[in-house]
């Protein structure tokens, strides 16, 4: 067996493989349900009930895609250029604590300074979690996978380190959380009495902005450069380092704002459940969506509406809800196969 | 008893060992894989896969042995999903190794919850119970740290040995150690890349598999989630610490154990002083303080995650 460049991808192929690819993890999931004994087709149905069959399941939807559109971001960005940011899980809880540590009464500022200072704090937590591996990568050497996923382990200990000790609510009855942030820095709810908030707004607005960095500026050239090829785009002229530099502020500034907007937006304050994996989930997003901007909010919805039809149907059909986890990652694999299979033809030998 | 005191106890020694078995299995795992040119980072999740079929084996009325066998079988099963997609398809190690992860962790969890839909207290099992080897446990120190562990330690010992053996001297070894450095003068030499690939990274995998079957058989007692805890990872980075070799790996699996048992040992002394976080992230801290250090004389095998295509420079 052996792979050969396909001359020309024709638009139906490309448009059929990742059709195809859903449908395979569609595939592997039915089987998986036929072993709980529940019929596919009706839990199938009541996912796509609980996710998006009423306006609260829709809004459900939109709710938990929100994070996920920031951390698709940051992994669809670091990606581009190859760097491997697997850290979005750390990242997301550094710039949760960064929006506690100023939002809880630090800083007394109106709403709409306050707001986009929090944003900036988060963002800057974010960044700098990132940085270390970044620069553990271009200073010496160290692969940013292994670092970054160690980071997550340390930032959780250290979010769990600080809810129970300078951070804790004393009022908290003894549970390690944080003091809810102050009434200036809550985002406002985008339909009166439902949880979808402001935080989906400005993460649809992040993806247009990450967009057009990546069209229209000389940094987003000059990561899609690095990304090809780092020592032709060294040889180039392009400092490489420190592109890979920028992108880790950039990668690592839009997870710290999925912690931020979990925080201000919905939870109100920090605890140590604040990301059921947002992060790796957010490595699923943007491979789902072929590294785009854009695509990563459709990506992000999808993968949310996975995880809440989920939630939904394993209450009434009694299927354990680590399908939406399985579907997921068989997603993954099947997309990155597809995709692979759209520029490659097999021949057998 | 004193900070200093505790190193000289033959507990912590044995504590040391223990921590380091599922250690020793996955980073000899991992490094085959490496060996032959595939990074493979579902070590994580093929560890939890390997710890939920082992214990739920020998749940079911199997025997400790065979669980420790359905493990590594279900190891070298993801194993030989990843080396499929990796090797003949050429796709990104990182984003395969991360899927595979998820994948086999979900598959674990799902399982489990559908086997056990309402349990309050995790079901147990009865675990391998230690062997003491006559005479050389008799040994003051060295004997209960050493000779006075379960069965699956003993293994990991072999094994380091084993893999050793066959890395460098037999046919085979040379081969997945030629694929991993040049495959194409190994495609010259009439040596099936792919084949060698595709075998190395299934009988690493299956070695992470029985690397989590410890966990659930011989350190504790039954499954429970989230409990493979990062020790994947940790595998990854003690690879690099051993610069690819099976005897360094060893070295740093348990100068990792001792490090831990000694962390948790401190932790009850200082607990009162220094938060318990602290004394938990340290494994993290040190894994990644050994990779700085080790950076700049690591020998990475040459055509690590670099895709093998014929005919192709």
């Amino acid at each position: 067996m052996r792979l050969e460049p396909r001359t020309q991808q024709s638009i139906a192929l490309q448009v059929m493989m990742p059709v195809a690819a859903l449908a395979f993890a569609m595939v592997v999931c039915a089987v998986l349900v036929m072993f709980s004994g529940a019929s596919p087709l009706q839990v199938f149905g009541l996912m796509l009930k609980g996710s998006l069959g009423s306006q609260f399941a829709l809004l459900e939807t939109l709710t938990r895609a929100t994070p996920l559109i920031f951390t698709g971001l940051a992994a669809a960005v670091a990606f581009r250029a190859k760097l491997w940011n697997i850290g979005g899980e750390a990242q997301l809880y550094i710039g949760a604590v960064m929006t506690v540590v100023c939002g809880t009464g630090l800083l007394p500022l109106p709403a709409p300074i306050l707001i986009p200072v929090l944003m900036i704090v988060a963002m800057l937590g974010g960044a700098l979690v990132l940085s270390v591996p970044t620069f553990l990568k271009t200073r010496f050497g160290v692969d940013e996978v292994v670092t970054t996923l160690l980071f997550n382990f340390i930032a959780l200990l250290l979010v769990s380190m600080l809810l129970e000790g300078v951070l804790k609510d004393p009022m908290g009855l003894g549970w390690p959380q944080s003091k809810k942030v102050i009434a200036d820095a809550q985002l406002p709810r985008l339909i009166t009495g439902k949880r979808l908030h402001a935080g989906f707004v400005v993460a649809v607005l992040a993806a247009l902005v990450i967009w057009i960095i990546d069209r229209k500026s000389a940094l987003g050239y000059e990561m899609r450069a690095v990304g090809h090829n780092a020592k032709a785009a060294a040889f180039a002229g392009i400092p490489v380092n420190r592109v890979l530099a920028k992108t880790a502020l950039l990668s690592g500034g839009l997870a710290g704002l999925a912690g931020w907007s979990e925080v201000t937006g919905l939870k109100g304050n920090l605890t140590l459940d604040l990301s059921p994996g947002f992060g790796y989930a957010g490595i699923v997003v943007a491979m789902l969506a072929l590294l785009h901007p854009v695509g990563v909010i459709a990506a992000a919805i999808f993968v949310a509406a996975v995880f809440v039809g989920a939630d939904a149907m394993s209450r009434t059909a009694g299927v354990p809800s680590y399908i939406a986890q399985v579907m997921v990652a068989v997603s993954l694999l099947s997309m990155v196969t597809a995709l692979m299979l759209t520029r490659y033809r097999l021949r057998w030998r | 008893m004193d900070a200093l005191e505790i190193l000289f106890t033959a507990s912590l020694w044995a504590a040391a060992i223990r921590i380091a078995s599922p250690l020793i299995f996955g980073t000899l795992g991992e490094l085959i894989c490496e060996r032959a040119g595939v990074l493979n980072l579902g070590i994580e999740g093929i560890m939890t896969a390997g710890a939920f079929a082992g214990w739920l084996t020998v749940f079911l009325g199997g025997d400790l042995w065979l669980g420790v066998i359905v493990a590594a079988a279900v190891g070298a099963m993801f194993g030989l999903l990843h080396g499929v997609l990796v090797v003949p398809l050429g796709l990104s190690q990182h984003v395969t190794g991360i899927g595979v992860t998820m994948l086999a962790t979900s598959l674990s969890y799902y399982s489990y919850r559908l086997a056990f839909p309402e349990v309050t207290s995790p079901p147990k099992v009865e675990p391998f119970q230690p062997l003491k080897i006559p005479l050389l446990s008799d040994i003051p120190v060295l004997g209960e740290a050493l000779f006075q562990q379960t069965p699956l330690t003993y293994l990991a010992f072999v094994m380091v040995a084993v893999v050793g053996w066959f890395l460098y001297r037999t046919p085979a070894g040379l081969a997945v150690r030629t694929v991993g450095e040049s495959p194409a003068a190994a495609e010259a030499q009439g040596i099936n890349v792919v084949a060698v690939r595709i075998c190395a990274v299934m009988a690493g995998s299956a070695l992470m598999g029985i690397g989590g079957s410890f966990i659930t058989l011989s350190a504790f007692n039954s499954f429970f989630f989230e409990m493979t805890n990062g020790r994947g990872w940790i595998c990854i980075a003690l690879v690099v610490f051993g610069s690819w070799r099976p005897g360094k790996a060893l070295l740093g699996a348990i100068l990792f154990g001792l490090f831990d048992a000694y962390q948790l040992r401190l932790q009850q002394l200082a607990g009162a002083v220094v938060p318990y976080q602290v004394f938990l992230m340290l494994p993290f801290v040190l894994s990644i303080t050994a990779l700085i250090v080790m950076s700049r004389r690591v020998a990475y095998p040459r055509a690590l995650m670099v895709p093998y295509r014929k005919g192709e420079r």
